[in-house]
Parts: structure tokens; sequence; C-alpha cells
């Protein structure tokens, strides 16, 4: 008698290296379940339990998950633009020619990566909005609408940096005029666009400067506040839920009054 | 803080000397208005003599362009627009394009200081 797929699974899962991938694994009991996700260092951001309702595309229409899957691709498409920029004044330029029209599938991935970039500016703001007019923000959430205006500004940060790697004549007069709005702050401002640029006027180190800011750290950083902003929505009692939230019962005040 | 300040801040910069040789006067014919794009600056000949302009617009950055046939001096980003003499007739620059140091050197060129600042206006006569 064969077996059937299902009984190959449960074998798989009985076995002595899933457990030892997955540890406890999953039941039938709500604490083995919760166990399930806790103790899967992917999934311990998410909260154990879930209304069905939140989880549906009608409750948020997956803003924020189709931002961070944009953010993914961003990461993955960038990376493998790098194996053939390089980022110096001399080369710079040719490069980005050669990954439109020489190297195989580079036109492909440049484009992916820029539209890409377009939709998570879109669906930022878009996340934003959404959020912001089912008030979705209001305590215990407050922290985390900080958290997303963060990510808010690194966003338009890799944009900004971004815009210089292929420099052209776009990319350098764009930076040119970004860069004399910034020495417009009081004071410092001509010390902050000498220390953005590495120089004077927009040159090689300017360009090496934004390449670091585009691909190390303004990406470690929204990693970061991503991972911070994931995990505060289970600390702040999951998702969003319009008419079945419960009573707030510890907001930051009356913690304190009852202490 | 000292230290990530002083780490960011080049010690050496590889950037071109902000004096710069326009070459003899004679290329410059009278009532003229010469951008050179490498070096960012005007060079204008009117019957007072020669004084150089700095291109670069005052209000982001950008490089401005002689138009001959309105006889004014335009930024092609945000509108801004000058006369020959640098004064801002229109748009958003906040100040009027600078008047450079310039001056003969011993062969008979046109030199030009594009860091130095001129407040008054000073002629060069050939």
């Amino acid at each position: 008698m064969a077996k059937t797929l299902s009984g190959y699974v449960a074998d798989l899962q009985a076995s002595r290296v899933w457990r030892s991938v997955f540890r406890g694994g999953t039941g039938t009991s709500t604490l083995r379940r919760s166990l399930a996700i806790q103790q899967n260092v992917f999934l311990h951001l998410f909260y154990t339990k879930v209304r069905t309702r939140i989880i549906g595309f009608g409750a948020t229409w997956y803003l924020g998950t189709l931002t961070l899957g944009t953010f993914g691709i961003l990461v993955v498409t960038g990376i493998l633009l790098m194996l053939y920029y390089h980022p110096s004044a001399p080369q710079a330029y040719a490069d980005t020619k050669d990954l439109q029209f020489v190297v195989s599938s580079g036109l492909f991935l440049r484009n992916l990566h820029r539209w890409s970039a377009h939709a998570m500016v879109f669906l930022v703001f878009a996340h934003m909005f959404r959020v912001f007019y089912r008030g979705a923000y209001r305590p215990p959430r407050e922290f985390n609408w900080v958290i997303g205006v963060v990510l808010l500004l690194i966003t338009l940060l890799l944009s900004y940096t971004g815009y210089l790697l292929p420099w052209d004549q776009l990319a350098f007069w764009a930076i040119t005029v970004g860069s004399n709005i910034a020495s417009a702050v009081p004071v410092f401002g001509e010390k902050i666009r000498f220390l953005m640029l590495g120089g004077h006027f927009v040159n090689a180190n300017a360009l090496l400067r934004f390449y670091v800011l585009h691909c190390m750290i303004l990406p470690l950083t929204a990693l970061f506040f991503i991972a911070i902003h994931f995990w505060r929505i289970r600390k702040d009692g999951g998702l969003y839920a319009r008419h079945s939230d419960p009573e707030i019962v510890a907001t930051s005040t009356s913690v304190r009054q009852t202490l | 803080m000292a230290f990530a300040y002083q780490f960011l801040s080049p010690n050496v910069l590889y950037e071109p000397s902000p004096v710069v040789n326009m070459g003899k006067a004679e290329a410059y014919g009278l009532d003229s208005v010469t951008l050179n794009v490498d070096a960012r600056i005007f060079v204008v000949h009117t019957t007072e003599g020669f004084f150089a302009l700095n291109a670069v617009c005052t209000h982001l950055g950008c490089l401005t362009a002689w138009k001959p046939e309105l006889g004014i001096i335009a930024c092609p980003c945000h509108g801004s627009k000058f006369t020959r003499e640098g004064a801002k007739t229109d748009g958003p620059a906040p100040r009027p394009l600078p008047w450079l140091k310039m001056w003969l050197s011993e062969d008979g060129d046109l030199m030009v200081d594009r860091a130095s600042e001129i407040s008054s206006k000073q002629f060069v006569r050939v």
C-alpha cells in the first residue's frame, strides 16, 4: 500500500533532523502552536495569535508587507548590480551603460532596482496614509509610528543617495542642488555640505561617500529599524483592528499611575 | 564626535586650482559674454574693460548660461535671471552673481581667482 503525500510529510516532521531544525514543531494545543512561533528566529518577530479578519487583504491592503517585499527586491538586485559597478568617477557612468547594454540581464536588474525603488517610496506613503486614516497610530502604537517616520526618512535618503550613482548629468545636478539645500542649515550649513560631499563640489569623494551610504550604512540602518518596527507590532498588540480592539489597558501614563 | 568630524573632513583635496588662465584678451570681442564651462565663469568684455563673473547660480548651484538673444544670464534649474554685470533681475537667487578677482599675468593672459570674490566693480583694462 503506497503512502500518501501527507504521510511522507508526517514522517519527515517526525524525523530527527526536522525536530533538530524546527525544535518543538507544531501541534494541536495552543501552547505547542505558540512555541512553534516563538522558537523560530524568523517567526518570533510576529505575534502568536491573530484575528483571522486582520490578516485578510481588506484590513491592511498588505501595504507594509509589500513595502518589505520591495525592500527585499532592492537588496537582492542592488547586491547583483554591485558586482559590475565601480564607484569611481572615471568608471561609474561607463559601468552604468555597460549594465544596460553589455551585461546579460543587466538592463532587467537595473530597471527592476529602479522601479522597485519608485514602488517602495509610493508604498511607504500609501502605508502611512492607510495607518493614519485608520487611526492605527494611536496609543499604544504611537512609538511604532515614530519608527515608521524614521523609516520614511531612510527610504528617501536611500533614493537620494542612489540618485548620484549613475554619474550622469541628471545625477550630478540633482546632488549639486540637493547638497546646496543642505548648506541652507543655519551656521553649520557649509560644513554639513563639505562633510556630505567630502569636498567643495560634487566629485569623486562625493560619489564614494554616497555609494557607501547607499550600499552599507543606510540599508543596515533600515534593517535595524525594520526589525524594531515588526517587533513593536507584536508588542503593541498586533495589527490594529477597528471594532474588536480591546480597551487600551496599559498606555505609558496609565501604567505610571497604577505604579 | 571630534574624531568622527576630523575623519570625515578630507585633509587633502584633489580639486582643481581656484586660479585659472583664461587666455589672451584679444580672444574676447567687445561687448561679449563668454562662458567657460570647465572653469564655471563668465569672461565679460565691455567698453569699460574686462571682468569675470562666477557662473554658478547663487540659488542652488546650477550652471547659468548667457542668452545673447535676450541679453541676460539665465539659470536653467529654477529660472533666476541676471544682467551681464551679475545683478539679479528675476527668480529665487538670493544674491547677485559675484565678481571674481581678475588680473593680467606677465605673459599678458587674463587670470581669474575663482576663490576671491570682489565687492566693488573693478574692470581690467588691456
